[in-house]
């Protein structure tokens, strides 16, 4: 136990450990606030749509050699999102199949992008961290710690400012038209806030597990608890807590972050889970 | 003094009208009824009336000071409201939507308002219990709550008796009267429940082949009441 805590000690002295840290809370804070409203909405498989779409402008982007690939990632999955929404609505191919159908096809467009012109040796090592994260949270410039701290912040503003509107429109996005709150903008809004979300996760988790960071904690919370305010603050809550202990396993146990993050929220989810069919129980 | 008039209304899909040439007021003080068969269209009007869908033809004129954005609309329960967790007061809350602009919060004045709204259907000892967890006819006074918290003229009901049993059933159109004679509010309701419409409506909306738009007097000697009313019989 000594040695374990002599090791994290050791660890804590590097500041990538600290940026790591730093920016995997402010990722799984922003990331589970959207959830309960993806999760409600049906909207769950949006986020795993685009996180794909953000994986193929990722290969393109390092087909052109771009040094700073954030923000053209962060471009190309903003407007994704607009799309899917916008035609998603009144478009000839309904909204699981457009979503189905652009999420493979970025998906491989991507893959073949890289095998063609990469100038990388080891192209199945890139593919699997872009897709899984494994290492790329380790390795953060002080300019990549920036912009994912400044996004976060901006996120969590927009999330509370319009915390009343995204509400109203999740629970009865009719009722909400009919008194005159504009839903289609607040769903883009929704939209726009899911896009740099998982830009700024894919660093974390990758671009294949970036669901689960969305939804996990707020499936969890739902269990749980039974009003919209609790369930979201416990989601973030709940959140923070599986990125912290997540990053500190995997950095003691030499893991992959992502896959370990994902674990410990499936474990969380588990508990919950138990936690609420005891309290639903005692309830009956 | 009409706080709704429907001109020349056309409504239908993708250019293919349902019904056509609807006229009719919506007089400030009226109970009306909006009946038919299935597929009549019922629910087209009421989405035309709420500003969801634009007709084909003809509008919809809000005057006497009155908007269409100050409509309270009870809707048809969806699929994911059964399973949300929010509770009461949240939800109630959530109807003052419509004077907020961009202003982020609730304020003292709008939460009295939810919370005199809770009280009126009833609901106060619920008011921080979860939605999904009450019976059918307390989400339906809830939501109830809600639309009183959106008008304070004009409630737009949907079918707001669908599944419910026939004491509660009783009990929500009892509220719905009250609110209507007592706080003078305007309903329009959609109902299936032909009996229902007869005994509190003064208005009659029937469309179908054939449209009447008038009071229940003349409708009960209309063409459209016999057919119908004969037909209701034979669906049980």
């Amino acid at each position: 136990m000594a040695e374990l805590f002599n090791k994290l000690i050791l660890y804590f002295q590097y500041p990538f450990v600290i940026y790591a840290l730093i920016v995997g809370v402010l990722i799984a804070l922003c990331s589970s606030l959207l959830g309960v409203t993806l999760v409600l909405k049906r909207f769950s498989f949006i986020g795993d749509g685009l996180s794909h779409v953000a994986f193929g402008a990722m290969a393109l982007a390092a087909v052109f050699d771009l040094t700073n690939n954030m923000p053209f990632v962060l471009a190309v999955t903003v407007i994704s999102a607009i799309l899917l929404l916008q035609v998603g609505q009144n478009a000839k191919i309904k909204g699981d199949a457009a979503i189905a159908m652009i999420s493979v096809g970025a998906l491989a467009i991507g893959y073949l992008l890289l095998n063609i012109f990469s100038k990388s040796s080891n192209i199945s090592g890139d593919v699997c961290s872009t897709l899984f994260g494994s290492t790329s949270i380790l390795t953060l410039t002080t300019t990549e710690v920036w912009i994912c701290g400044v996004l976060s912040v901006i996120t969590v503003a927009v999330f509370i400012v319009f915390y009343n509107k995204i509400f109203a429109v999740t629970f009865d996005e009719n009722f909400a038209r009919a008194t005159g709150t504009k839903a289609g903008v607040y769903n883009l809004l929704i939209a726009v806030i899911i896009a740099v979300i998982i830009v700024l996760a894919m660093n974390l988790v990758g671009s294949l597990l970036i669901s689960a960071l969305v939804i996990f904690p707020a499936l969890s919370a739902m269990r749980v608890f039974k009003t919209f305010r609790s369930v979201t603050i416990c989601s973030a809550i709940v959140s923070v807590i599986c990125a912290f202990s997540g990053i500190i396993v995997s950095i003691l146990a030499g893991t992959p972050v992502g896959s370990t993050i994902v674990a410990v929220d499936i474990i969380v989810f588990v508990l919950f889970f138990i936690l609420g069919a005891i309290k639903g129980g005692i309830r009956k | 003094m009409a706080l709704l008039t429907c001109k020349d209304l056309s409504l239908g899909y993708e250019g293919h009208p349902i019904v056509e040439n609807l006229n009719f007021d919506i007089n400030s003080g009226d109970y009306v009824c909006i009946v038919g068969e299935n597929g009549s269209g019922k629910s087209t009007l009421m989405k035309t009336i709420l500003g969801l869908q634009p007709p084909l033809e003809g509008k919809v004129i809000a005057s006497d000071g009155f908007k269409q954005t100050e409509i309270g609309y009870l809707p048809q329960q969806t699929v994911v409201q059964k399973d949300f967790p929010a509770s009461v007061k949240e939800i109630v809350l959530s109807g003052c939507g419509n004077g907020m602009g961009l202003r982020p919060f609730y304020n003292k004045e709008e939460k009295k308002r939810a919370a005199s709204n809770i009280e009126k259907m009833g609901m106060s000892e619920y008011a921080d219990k979860c939605y999904r967890e009450l019976s059918g006819g307390q989400q339906q006074r809830v939501l109830l709550a809600r639309a009183l918290c959106a008008t304070k003229k004009m409630l737009l009901l949907d079918e707001p008796v669908t599944g419910l049993d026939p004491i509660v059933t009783a009990e929500i159109y009892d509220n719905v009267y009250s609110l209507n004679r007592d706080d003078k509010i305007t309903v329009v309701m959609i109902s299936h429940d032909i009996e229902a419409a007869l005994r509190y409506a003064t208005k009659i909306i029937h469309i179908g082949k054939t449209v009447f738009c008038g009071t229940k007097e003349k409708y009960l000697s209309s063409v459209e009441a016999r057919l119908f009313l004969k037909g209701g019989e034979t669906n049980g």
